[in-house]
């Protein structure tokens, strides 16, 4: 009987939630089949034309025919390296030049001028220098990317420094620290806490580095596959590339998330 | 009104004064905190300062641990003038200080960490410390997993396992609700008889500063902050600071303290004096 009770209680309430959240869930599926539907019957009754909106079932087709024969993966993996080697490079660097400016506010004052206007420069018109410069293969779209992800990474560091407690600093050379041990125990984690808040932004920076240093220029890449179908007109091709593109940078940023619980265990949940 | 009071017991020993403060003025610009403040406090004793709001009590604290220096005057440590922090004093904050990004373990373990003592043994004595202020089982918590209540008991297991000679406690329980503020106090009672350390304990409540203390001393409004009156409390030891409150002498004291103590309060509020 009590048993009975119980295992009536207990599930009372989950389901409760799960059908609103079950709910939304289908909602939002509806939502994409209802795009997919229009679009294809759009296209198919030439209401738009197919030519320049491409048509659902060839583009599906088009990313089956990738997987399947898995042609797709090389280009794949090259734009993931490009994509870590860029976030990889932009976070040593940042780190770095975060920690040197924010412990030295005279260094930071001489350097304020020339990092704004870098800052300020839009960074895709560099690409043609960087292909000059490292040539099609994957450098230049990590130079690229690098560029994009230093400045989010450096600014987080260097408000991460600027921003660290007072008393908890005060604490700290109380109980002994020096300077070292303070670089150590305060500014690192207080700085690494502001990095990893920016994470999703600078990963996917460094992905847009990525993608469209392979659209002005490149050998391989989804970026690269794109630029061909559309010299070619083959807009199919272009939305599969989209698509493809977009799923990725979704299973990017799910990574981020995972990582980021594991290493900030010690932040409240907001 | 003004009244001092010798302490008889203290200067009868005459051992070094743990920390003394001579003809000390502290300005920040034009703004005078502390104005020719001369202070002593004895080895072993347990003295709070008490004042208004705003008084510069903090400023004085900083001042003994080395994170200000004197415009003029002279702090001493030990008979020995204070140069750069103070070595021999644990310094405990009025608001949280401890470490987000470390567990209560690691926090409490940070100094000796300092010290380059092997991790092992410092967490050893960690440990040790988080059961004495009473936190066992919860090593392993971050400060924002943990109450205001045990945060205060890691930031004072922080401080007690460098074994200072000296504590500076700056208001370290007005945060806290009453219950746990008189279990701290009497804890912290507990943990000082252990090893009469020299305490400065720094607070606005009159009724902490007498139940706590071997002397209390209050301090004018600021700016321009200077001891005013100096009473010994002549309790007797073990106390119960929830308890001791009850008894006429405690009733005496307060009244006597609190006389010199209004007018200062009402300068502070910008009232100027009653009457």
């Amino acid at each position: 009987m009590t048993h009975a009770s119980a295992a009536n209680e207990l599930p009372a309430r989950k389901p409760a939630r799960n059908v609103v959240y079950g709910n939304i869930v289908l909602g939002q599926l509806a939502i994409l089949l209802g795009v997919l539907v229009a679009w294809h019957f759009l296209t198919l009754y030439k209401v738009i034309p197919p030519f320049f909106f491409g048509e659902p079932v060839k583009v599906f087709e088009r990313i089956w025919f990738w997987f399947s024969t898995g042609m797709i993966f090389q280009h794949l993996a090259i734009t993931l390296l490009e994509t870590l080697l860029a976030f990889g490079f932009g976070m040593v660097f940042g780190v770095g030049v975060g920690l040197a400016l924010g412990l030295s506010p005279v260094l930071a004052a001489l350097l304020d001028p020339f990092i704004k206007a870098m800052n300020a420069m839009p960074r895709v018109i560099l690409a043609p220098i960087f292909i000059v410069w490292f040539g099609l293969g994957i450098w230049s779209k990590v130079a690229l990317g690098f560029t994009l992800v230093f400045f989010i990474v450096f600014f987080n560091v260097y408000q991460g420094i600027r921003e660290v407690s007072p008393l908890v600093l005060a604490n700290a050379r109380m109980l002994g620290a020096s300077k070292g041990q303070l670089l150590r125990t305060v500014y690192l984690p207080s700085a690494t806490s502001w990095v990893f808040s920016s994470l999703h932004t600078s990963v996917g920076m460094a992905f847009v580095g990525a993608v469209v240093g392979e659209y002005l220029g490149s050998s391989q890449g989804v970026g690269y596959l794109i630029l061909q179908a559309e010299a070619v007109f083959d807009v199919s091709t272009v939305f599969a590339g989209i698509i493809v593109l977009t799923t990725f940078a979704l299973i990017l940023d799910a990574t981020v998330t995972v990582i980021e619980r594991r290493l900030l265990a010690w932040r409240p949940q907001a | 009104m003004l009244m001092t009071m010798e302490n008889p017991r203290v200067r009868a020993e005459a051992p070094p004064a743990a920390v003394t403060l001579d003809a000390v003025t502290c300005a920040f610009g034009n703004y005078v905190a502390v104005a020719d403040a001369t202070l002593t406090i004895g080895e072993g004793e347990f003295v709070s300062v008490v004042g208004p709001t705003g008084c510069g009590k903090s400023t004085i604290l900083n001042l003994v641990a080395g994170l200000l220096e004197p415009t003029a005057g002279t702090v001493g440590v030990g008979g020995a003038p204070l140069r750069g922090l103070n070595g021999q004093a644990g310094y405990m904050f009025q608001s949280d200080a401890l470490m987000p990004w470390r567990t209560a373990l690691d926090n409490v373990a940070i100094g000796l960490e300092y010290r380059g003592m092997p991790q092992d043994e410092r967490r050893r004595q960690a440990r040790l410390w988080l059961r004495r202020v009473g936190l066992e089982g919860h090593e392993e918590k971050y400060p924002h997993q943990m109450s205001g209540g045990m945060r205060k008991r890691t930031a004072l297991a922080q401080m007690l396992i460098l074994d200072p000679r000296i504590l500076l406690m700056d208001e370290p329980f007005s945060a806290l609700d009453i219950q746990t503020r008189h279990l701290m106090e009497n804890e912290l009672l507990e943990l000082w008889s252990a090893d009469r350390k020299s305490v400065i304990f720094i607070t606005h409540d009159l009724e902490e500063a007498i139940s706590l203390s071997d002397r209390v001393i209050v301090l004018s409004a600021g700016p321009g902050t200077r001891p005013i009156g100096e009473f010994h409390i002549d309790l007797p030891r073990p106390r119960d600071v929830a308890e001791i409150r009850l008894t006429g002498r405690f009733l005496e004291l307060h009244t006597e303290i609190w006389n010199t103590m209004r007018d200062e309060v009402m300068k502070a509020h910008g009232k100027g004096p009653r009457q």
